[in-house]
């Protein structure tokens, strides 16, 4: 990926605060969220790295997928979610009510757990966003999908097809054609939720060598329930259970030598 | 060599299915088995049968009063008799009403529709109240739109038109091919939301997610993804909306339609002859019964091929739109 025909916009006041190197990018603090009467996250607070894979890990209802939408105000579209606490991205609260949620979607990417291309061609599942985001000529959004197809390590499989439906492309294409969607309108951050779940092993490791590429460009944070993809992936990992965040660490060192008798009796299979 | 002697569960002898296919019947006759299928068989022979005898008996009448002459003349007045009627005015006119209609009642219905589904918020007292109306809306016989038309449309937004426009002169203030045709879209408006609705509801929220975590606004999302997918569906409550209006005659009764009408309609202002009409005005009115049975007929077959060629045509439309959003979106 390179940064060659869209002119990145210049940051809103929303992102201006450019982090300082080192510094988190992603800074979760005391996020609570309820579902109604029922709380589904209590008191998380977590700070992520730029350029760096966070993975959740956690058993199902632990709340992993929920703070993931937290951080691109998805669980917006729910009807009674309250959230308390804030989270900030490059040093602003996105929760603050200046935040416009269009340019924040488009900052912080996300690819779902069952890959959803849009019924249309290759080629306009990825020019979908360019075109919203104001990119009309031809030959950059051609240059610019080329490119994603590319980065998303799709086009070779895809080039004498572009035209012809994203439906046709096989399961572990099809995720891929919504990491080039995703990565076409350059976002800081991608979430994924569970991005290979519903794929065989050959495409999960497509997948999984496709995050470690897009590790140098993008801060990518992982919800999985493969606990081999956690480690193979991640360079940090958070444990959840029942809503609180047990374990926050390197994931070598969550894996090999956790703190908490929980983490541990998760990682190494006795439950979940 | 060694024989592999075959499982148990596989017959001794291949050649021998007769043995192994006896295991998979039922080996007694079951009398309440034989009795509901025989019974459900006999009832949809019934619903058939009963298409097939009106359809028949239509088509064995009518066919032979049915001639190029028939159908491309405008009457004199009396169209009672063979040698000078014709349907003309009447095609025309129940194509036109029935094409307004649905300009009419596709935008109004989509946009209901939409709103209900992605806007509303399901439990609110609103939406509620709104979705009654609906379903209470068609359940409403049809008479009683005719008379809501007359008394809405021409004696009220069309009378204050007249006074706005023509200096109180009798332009839209009567009964006239466009009253006609919003009262036969008002009529029809539940059909369209409800198929809308379902079409809507039909669409993976996945893709939705898609859009708006793209960074789309829920109207870019509406417009570019949600609406193309749910085009087929619309258009099936355009093809219900259409076979419904074609042959009521009770709406446009009192809003529209004429008894008779010396040239074509020409503006929406003009009243109309109908196909539906005409056939109560030569059942009810004829002073030679006998005469004007084979125009009765014919004039009932040639409703029914209006009716089933506007379907098809906007059938075939749907199976255009199928298969484009199937090839390319």
């Amino acid at each position: 990926m390179v940064e060659t025909l869209i002119p990145k916009p210049a940051p809103p006041a929303a992102f201006a605060a450019a982090t300082p190197a080192g510094a988190p990018f992603i800074e979760i603090e005391d996020v609570s969220l309820f579902y109604g009467a029922s709380q589904a996250l209590k008191n998380i607070s977590l700070k992520l790295q730029e350029k760096v894979v966070t993975a959740f890990i956690g058993p199902s209802g632990c709340g992993k997928s929920t703070l993931l939408r937290c951080l691109n105000r998805m669980n917006d579209l729910i009807d009674n979610v309250r959230i308390d606490g804030a989270i900030k991205i490059g040093g602003h609260n996105i929760y603050a009510p200046d935040v416009d949620v269009i340019e924040l979607r488009k900052r912080v990417g996300m690819v779902f757990q069952k890959s959803n291309p849009f019924p249309k061609s290759i080629y306009e599942n990825v020019a979908y966003g360019l075109r919203l985001h104001g990119v009309k000529a031809k030959s950059d959004l051609d240059s610019r999908i080329e490119e994603c197809l590319r980065a998303s390590a799709l086009w070779d499989e895809v080039r004498d097809r572009l035209h012809s439906s994203a439906l046709g492309l096989s399961g572990g294409q099809q995720q891929r054609l919504c990491i080039a969607r995703a990565i076409a309108i350059k976002p800081e951050v991608i979430l994924m939720d569970e991005p290979a779940s519903a794929l065989d092993p050959i495409a999960t490791a497509r997948i999984e060598d496709l995050i470690l590429d897009l590790k140098k460009e993008f801060t990518i944070v992982i919800v999985t329930h493969n606990m081999q993809q956690a480690a193979r992936i991640s360079d940090q990992t958070a444990f959840f259970y029942i809503g609180e965040l047990v374990e926050f660490g390197p994931t070598t060192k969550i894996f090999t030598n956790p703190a908490q008798k929980r983490t541990e009796d998760y990682v190494s299979g006795r439950f979940g | 060599m060694n024989t592999v002697t075959p499982p148990e569960y596989l017959p001794e002898s291949s050649s021998d299915t007769t043995r192994f296919t006896r295991h998979f019947r039922a080996e007694k006759f079951d009398f309440w088995s034989f009795f509901f299928s025989g019974l459900t068989g006999l009832a949809t022979l019934f619903i058939l049968g009963i298409l097939a005898t009106i359809l028949l008996n239509i088509i064995v009448n009518g066919w032979s009063a049915i001639s190029w002459h028939f159908v491309s003349t405008i009457p004199k007045k009396d169209f009672f008799d063979a040698s000078t009627t014709g349907v003309l005015p009447m095609i025309v006119g129940t194509a036109f009403r029935v094409i307004v209609m649905t300009i009419f009642v596709i935008p109004v219905g989509v946009i209901t529709a939409i709103y209900l589904t992605e806007y509303a918020a399901n439990t609110s007292l609103i939406t509620r109240i709104i979705r009654a109306a609906v379903n209470n809306l068609a359940g409403v016989p049809s008479i009683v739109f005719g008379l809501f038309g007359l008394g809405f449309f021409i004696n009220f937004v069309g009378k204050n038109l007249d006074k706005l426009l023509h200096n109180a002169n009798a332009v839209w203030g009567q009964p006239a091919l466009l009253w006609a045709s919003l009262t036969l879209a008002v009529m029809t408006l539940p059909v369209v939301i409800v198929a809308t609705e379902e079409s809507l509801k039909a669409i993976p929220p996945g893709l939705r997610e898609a859009s708006l975590a793209l960074g789309a606004t829920k109207l870019e999302t509406i417009l570019k993804i949600v609406l193309p997918q749910a085009l087929p569906g619309i258009m099936t409550g355009g093809i219900l909306a259409v076979s419904r209006a074609a042959g009521e005659v009770a709406p446009i009764l009192f809003t529209g339609v004429a008894y008779y009408m010396a040239s074509l309609p020409g503006h929406l202002s003009d009243q109309f002859m109908d196909l539906g009409y005409h056939v109560f005005v030569l059942a009810t009115q004829s002073p030679n019964i006998e005469q004007t049975r084979p125009i009765l007929y014919a004039t009932v077959l040639v409703l029914l091929l209006l009716t089933f060629a506007l379907n098809i045509v906007a059938i075939l439309i749907r199976a255009r739109v199928r298969k484009k959003l199937r090839a390319l979106g």
